[in-house]
């Protein structure tokens, strides 16, 4: 791997940069690997570093569709941040926070990770007691999070609008510092140059048809458009596409496929120091290193698998961003786009075995996945490796739908990711 | 200070009414009918901005949409719009401009140093760098990368103008005014359709609008022009847009336009929207949006006074401004010997046409050759010259065998440039149509695949004008036939294309100097150059979308309308691989930027979302109410006395209906009336309960579970007679529960007899509560025996109250005696002022929904959404009682059989008692079991629960809590701790009941 630094550029210049190599191959995919992992975001990418980096799996393919980073990873609004309610997500969350602190330096590719603070906005008495509930939760679990009064609120983020003129007035806020946002597409290309600088086939282009079991019901192999590969053991991280990948291995996966729809500005000086997240009148906004106001909110009502939603809901929230930031209405949309979320019924994720032997799956991030990447592959490569889950990720399990333990965050906070 | 650069005739622009405006302090003058361009062409003015990250200077290179270069604020203080086109401002007099991102001033910036150092930034250098030391990227980095980045500055005033929306039906929706969409709007309107036409100028016409020499039909393109305008204008069935984009294609024939109404105009009118936001659901739709010009990529192709050539001829044609005295000319393509030809007439000298290909044999270049233009055939450019606007350009003839020859300098102040043109297929794409790549034209076509979406003229590729005349007549016709019927039968089928428009340009042009050295710009706005796509692709980024993001070409506020082609060209080069191989990145909506306003619309403030009042709010508000919202709702908290706290004013309410009386608008509760013979059957299945030997006149506290067991919702319902319920839900719940019902009566028990109707609105309630309250409604009510024994607790009758028609329910969430009086809406003020009449001698005290909190917390009543969150069962808040174990089945059933919902850990609900009978837990406050040691910060901490709802109770003159804990029923008398960051507070676990276990006060 070509080490990158400032010195690097500077040495490059001279050679007007000619002696850049791909930052990961291009290889044919081979007959068999010890570990497949299919789907090339950056769950997947990341699955196969940690596996390579820290469990010594290095033959390990992971095979994408399309081009990778192209699905949620490559569309999501970049939020990072922790301030989850049960112990389970917080757990799982802060493990993926702690390992973004020092991910840039981990894979010598800046993903820009920017911890400017992510404010969640309270508007009415049942915000407050939420917000309030996990702000002391979070507090006993070591996560910081802490109370804003309004005018707080104001002075970390100046554009808010607090005037009692609004509809729903701000309140209060809740605001975790360590939050924040990062370069998506560079999450999806440091894993994937930093997995193949240490072996592993990141195959592109390559989708999966079928997957093969033998006659135990154990996992043998899978069919791709670019040919059969053995193996026995399998990582199914495909977001929206989880249902039907697993379908080919006859399972039924508790999920729901829609449409999330994000849009940008155009670029403009900086003026928004931090995240803002509004759950009541729906809408989250950070401001991007290139000066783009990135803005999101909830899901199109109606499942579908079409990279795209209604423009009812991106209007309404343009309606909440205007009224929340009165000085950016005449600013532009630039571009929306939408992207497929897999959301379970307790919204929070599945990571971990399935009945069928050999075959593991990640998915059900819904709305909020990107701030788990990083630990969302450490611990999925941990369960892949070692044929158990890890501790964070255990209560995460696919059979908890089945049973009832359930890690109801959405239930129990109404939050959005 | 008259513009030295405007011809003496011609143009559509009128020269007697001169505007005066500014740019960075600079005073001009322009003419009615200006865009901001034009005005500043015609001053001899090219430099207008700085490029995004090599802060280059920048003029103007389009004169459209399109532009990429001309970014400028417009306005000031609370009208400040940042990153516009110069090319689409029209101009207005008095206009204040501004030029962007660059500091000092635009002449000298200091940020021009990027560019001098521009060999460490290629594309994607700042993912290679900024990472030690790691704490410097928070301090040092990001900052100054951030402070760098960004175009304009953001408005700091909020926003002065309105915004407005309309919906809009029609048989045929036409995008795009140009000699194809009108043809197009003419031919449907004269088949009977309804026809809506819309387009992004100021004027309608398109590249007629430019067409000083074309004839059609027998007219001068302008008079067919005004002609058809007219016959359009005069048409019942037909509505014309200008200055409204067409910015968005969504599923089943439904475009959003943008249209802009006051900007154009010096000073608008008080109150008049600003834009307004178009949602048109249309039976076909015609996209007539021509085509762009695409530039050619040679080295330093972005200094001020570089031009796409059919852009300088709009300026000559349209505004009479002569771009430049002395002009270059590089084409790809014959367009551009038609751009040299008209500027030659108007008195421009043409120093050299280059033609970068072999031969040019078309109509436009022998019209050229004929006036005696020079041509040179193979023939490139190697260099520009000239700081703040071109002075000459290097060429050199290139070889059968591509060598390039050697040099000479020819002077100049304006370059034009064509590479050819690319069909706006955007809104095609975004319809989800399926495009081909056609080699003649090294452009994407459409390829069907949009039901009811069509293209015609230029934008499918069909170019001249007549033949997009034609094509427009025929995809007219068709979508008339196919949205109205009738008898035409037209078919819109793809012309040939003609030869002497043939133009494939989409590498850079070959140089002789070293290409690490040069910068031949592809995405001009975002300084992405040649030698950034093949790096991309060089280090591995194989897939155009990957290409895009790694060097950000197309991703600039034009999203690549003049790049993206170039981009892709020289990518598939690179790669070595076929054009169509190598892919389109998506098209998304907007078209063109589209103001966060005008998808907003009038929803800001009161408007944001609908007020609910209930029909006493304004005597609650003459009466000092404070009042919270809730959902919707606005609900009065409390009713402060004098200089009253709410913690005081809430004791008082309090007292009072436990002593006396107090009077309660109750009427946001969600209110459902649940009517046929399988009314008790739907009943029994959508609650807990067992509904079905209820009998009339009595009610039940019934409990809905969501699917996974938790509970959903909980009110009293009382049964009215066998076949007619009256349901209560939550305030803020009635929506969903209505939702919920519908869910299933619809989809799972379509088989069931019984209707569904929310009466929420229908019906002000009134609940009059405290051991007086009897003694009140007797004074009230005629026809309704309210005695105890006549009338027990959860009874409801109907009858009259002060001669209105009215539901009495005897029910109560305080926990004392108490009736909640139904009556229609309507009468609700009345009725209220009856209550507090006949209630005056008993100081009858209103009291707002924090008392009511308060007193629901004293008697353990939960509210669902405060003690209880999506996880919670019946039997985790102690309802398991309200379950009907007999019945067969109800929603929640099954999933209450799993294991986890009966695991002897789950959280229950319990009261809490401080040690300290002053203090007030904190609502949302963690609860642990061993008294934390050292330090209480030191996490974690194992959390057994948490505090749900915790109040100071006046009755019982101490702070009371009801809280989820974990096994909490087997914990009574526990001592359990809450730590908060001043320290741990002790609270012992009691039963959630406080007040009344026994229930006395209620069967009074």
């Amino acid at each position: 791997m070509q080490k990158f630094s400032a010195l690097a550029l500077l040495r490059h210049a001279f050679g007007g940069h000619e002696g850049w190599r791909p930052q990961w191959r291009s290889p044919e995919p081979k007959g068999t690997y010890d570990v497949v992992i299919v789907g090339g975001g950056g769950h997947g990418l990341a699955t196969a570093y940690y596996l390579a980096k820290e469990f010594g799996i290095s033959n390990v393919a992971v095979l994408e569709k399309g081009w990778i980073g192209g699905g949620n990873t490559g569309r999501n609004t970049t939020i990072i941040r922790s301030n989850y309610l049960f112990d389970e997500s917080v757990a799982l969350y802060d493990h993926a926070v702690k390992l973004w602190e020092a991910l840039s330096q981990a894979l010598n590719y800046n993903v820009m990770f920017s911890q400017r603070g992510v404010i969640m906005l309270a508007h009415n008495v049942h915000d407050q007691q939420s917000l309030k509930r996990h702000i002391h939760a979070n507090r006993l679990n070591g996560v910081d999070n802490e109370w804003l009064t309004a005018s707080d609120a104001k002075a970390f983020c100046p554009p808010l609008n607090i005037e009692n003129s609004m509809r729903y007035p701000v309140i209060g806020a809740a605001l975790q510092r360590r939050g924040g946002v990062a370069r998506h597409d560079a999450v999806a290309w440091g894993y994937a140059r930093a997995a193949d600088a240490l072996g592993v086939d990141i195959v592109e282009n390559c989708a999966v048809t079928a997957i093969r079991r033998g006659v135990n019901g154990a996992l043998e192999g899978i069919e791709t458009t670019r040919g059969t590969i053995e193996t026995r053991k399998v990582g199914v991280v495909t977001a929206g596409n989880t249902s039907t990948v697993m379908a080919m291995a006859d399972l039924r996966m508790p999920l729901e496929s829609y449409p999330l729809q994000a849009l940008v500005s155009e670029p403009v000086k900086p003026i928004f120091p931090c995240v803002v997240m509004s759950n009541t009148i729906h809408a989250y906004i950070s401001q991007s290193d290139k000066g783009e106001l990135v803005i999101g909110a909830g899901t199109d009502a109606y499942v579908s698998y079409t990279q795209r939603g209604g423009l009812h809901v991106p209007m309404h929230t343009l309606e909440a961003i205007c009224e929340l930031f009165p000085i950016f209405r005449r600013l532009r949309m630039l571009r929306n786009w939408g992207g497929i979320v897999d959301v379970t019924p307790d919204r929070s994720p599945i990571i971990g075995k399935t009945p069928v032997p050999g075959l593991y799956v990640n998915c059900g991030w819904g709305t909020g996945g990107f701030k788990a990447t990083p630990g969302s592959g450490h611990l999925f490569a941990w369960t892949l490796a070692k044929d158990e889950p890890h501790p964070i990720n255990a209560p995460f399990r696919l059979d908890r739908f089945r049973d009832g333990y359930l890690i109801d965050e959405a239930a129990a906070a109404a939050v959005a990711h | 200070m008259s513009a030295p650069f405007r011809l003496g005739a011609g143009g559509r622009i009128d020269r007697s009414r001169k505007l005066r405006f500014w740019l960075d302090r600079k005073a001009y003058e322009g003419v009615a009918g200006d865009t901001l361009a034009s005005a500043l062409l015609a001053n001899g003015v090219h430099l207008v901005g700085r490029s995004f990250k090599y802060h280059r200077p920048r003029g103007i290179m389009a004169a459209g949409s399109d532009e990429p270069n001309a970014l400028v604020s417009v306005g000031s203080g609370s009208r400040f719009t940042p990153n516009l086109r110069a090319t689409q401002v029209e101009l207005t007099d008095g206009l204040v401009a501004q030029s962007q991102n660059r500091w000092p001033s635009l002449g000298r910036d200091f940020g021009a140093l990027n560019d001098v150092f521009s060999p460490l930034f290629p594309a994607g250098f700042y993912y290679k760098t900024f990472m030690w030391p790691k704490s410097a990227w928070k301090r040092i980095y990001e900052p100054k990368i951030r402070a760098m980045a960004g175009l304009g500055r953001a408005p700091t005033l909020p926003d002065s103008d309105t915004y407005t929306q309309r919906y809009a039906h029609c048989d045929a929706l036409i995008v795009g005014a140009g000699p194809a969409g009108i043809a197009a709007a003419l031919a449907a309107e004269a088949h009977g359709a309804r026809v809506i036409l819309c387009d992004e100028q100021a004027e309608l016409g398109g590249s007629l609008l430019a067409e000083t020499k074309a004839t059609i039909d027998g007219k001068e393109a302008s008079a067919w022009l005004s002609d058809a305008l007219s016959r359009l204008s005069h048409s019942p069935n037909v509505r014309w847009l200008s200055r409204t984009t067409a910015f968005g294609c969504f599923p089943h024939n439904m475009v959003g336009l943008a249209e802009r109404l006051t900007d154009h105009l010096p000073s608008p009118s008080e109150g008049r929207p600003r834009e307004r936001l178009w949602q048109v659901r249309a039976k076909e739709v015609v996209l007539a949006t021509g085509a762009l010009e695409r530039p050619l990529v040679f080295p330093d192709n972005d200094r001020p006074g570089i031009m796409l050539a059919d852009a300088a001829r709009q300026y000559l044609a349209r505004y009479a401004v002569k771009p430049g005295t002395r002009v270059v000319v590089v084409t790809a393509h014959d367009q551009a010997y038609r751009a040299a030809t008209e500027l030659a007439e108007a008195g421009v000298e043409i120093a050299a046409i280059l033609d970068i290909r072999q031969d040019a044999s078309g109509s436009w270049a022998e019209q050229a050759r004929g006036a005696g233009l020079h041509i040179l055939s193979s023939t490139t450019i190697c260099a520009t010259s000239g700081r703040h606007r071109v002075s000459s350009v290097e060429i050199a003839p290139v070889g059968r065998d591509g060598k390039v020859g050697p040099r000479s300098r020819l002077a100049c102040d304006l370059v034009l440039m064509c590479g050819g043109f690319t069909p706006a297929i955007h809104l095609f794409s975004q319809a989800r149509g399926k495009l081909r790549f056609e080699e003649r034209l090294n452009a994407f076509l459409p390829d069907g695949g949009a039901e009811g979406v069509r293209c015609a003229g230029a934008s499918r590729g069909i170019f001249g004008l007549d033949a997009a005349i034609a094509d427009g007549v025929a995809a007219g016709e068709a979508a008339a036939r196919d949205a109205v019927g009738g008898g035409v039968e037209a078919a819109h089928s793809p012309v040939p294309l003609p030869k002497d428009l043939d133009g494939r340009r989409l590498d850079p042009l070959p140089h002789d100097r070293s290409p690490h050295r040069v910068k031949a710009f592809v995405d001009f706005q975002n300084d992405v150059t040649a030698k950034d796509v093949k790096l991309a692709v060089r280090e591995g980024f194989r897939s155009i979308e990957h290409i895009k993001r790694y060097t950000t070409t197309g991703m600039a506020t034009d999203q690549g309308k003049t790049s993206n082609m170039n981009a892709l060209g020289i990518a598939a080069s690179a790669l070595d691989k076929p054009l169509p191989d190598v892919g389109l990145t998506t098209f998304r909506m907007p078209y063109t930027p589209v103001t966060f306003g005008t998808f907003a619309g009038v929803a800001r403030g009161e408007l944001f979302d609908p007020v609910r009042v209930t029909p006493t709010h304004d005597w609650a508000s003459a009466h000092g109410a404070v009042f919270e919202d809730v959902g919707q709702w606005k609900r009065a908290r409390y009713f402060p006395l004098k200089d009253e706290d709410m913690h005081r004013a809430v004791a008082r309410e309090c007292q009072a209906v436990r002593q006396s009386v107090g009077v309660f608008d109750a009427s946001t509760l969600g209110k459902i009336e649940i009517v046929g013979p399988d009314a008790a059957e739907f009943m029994n299945r959508i609650y807990v309960n067992p509904w079905s030997r209820l009998e009339p006149g009595r009610c039940r506290y019934g409990v809905m579970l969501r699917e996974d067991g938790s509970i959903l919702d909980d009110g009293v319902v009382g049964r009215l007679a066998a076949d007619r319920f009256h349901v209560t839900t939550t305030t803020g719940g009635a929506a969903q529960v209505l939702n919920h019902m519908e869910d299933f009566l619809q989809t799972e028990w379509s088989g069931l007899d019984c209707w569904l109707t929310s009466t929420t609105e229908q019906w002000a309630v009134i609940a009059v509560q405290g051991p007086d309250s009897r003694k009140i409604l007797e004074r009230l009510v005629d026809d309704i025996d309210l005695s105890a024994a006549a009338m027990p607790h959860m009874s409801v009758r109907e009858g009259h109250v002060c001669g209105v028609p009215a539901r009495v329910f005897r029910v109560s969430f305080t926990g004392e005696l108490g009736f909640e009086i139904n009556v229609p809406a309507d009468h609700g003020r009345a009725v209220w002022q009856a209550v507090l009449d006949a209630g005056f001698s008993r100081s009858l005290t209103p009291y707002g929904t924090e008392a009511m909190h308060v007193m629901r917390a004293e008697k353990g009543y939960i509210i669902v959404g405060q003690d209880t969150d999506g996880t919670v069962t019946a039997d985790d808040v102690g309802l398991s009682w309200a379950i009907g174990k007999t019945k067969k089945d109800f929603v929640g059933k099954r999933s209450l059989a799993r294991p986890a919902l009966s695991d002897p850990g789950r959280k229950q609900l319990v009261g809490l008692v401080t040690e300290d009978p002053e203090l007030v837990l904190e609502e949302g406050a963690q609860i642990i079991a061993e008294e934390p040691t050292a330090s209480h910060r030191s996490a974690p901490h194992k959390m057994i629960g948490h505090v749900t709802s915790s109040y100071f109770s006046a009755t019982l003159g101490r702070g009371i809590a009801l809280a989820m804990v974990a096994g909490g029923r087997r914990r009574m008398g526990e001592t359990l701790y809450v730590p908060m960051p001043e320290g741990s507070i002790k609270a012992v676990v009691t039963n959630p009941v406080f007040l009344d276990p026994e229930g006395k006060r209620l069967d009074a």
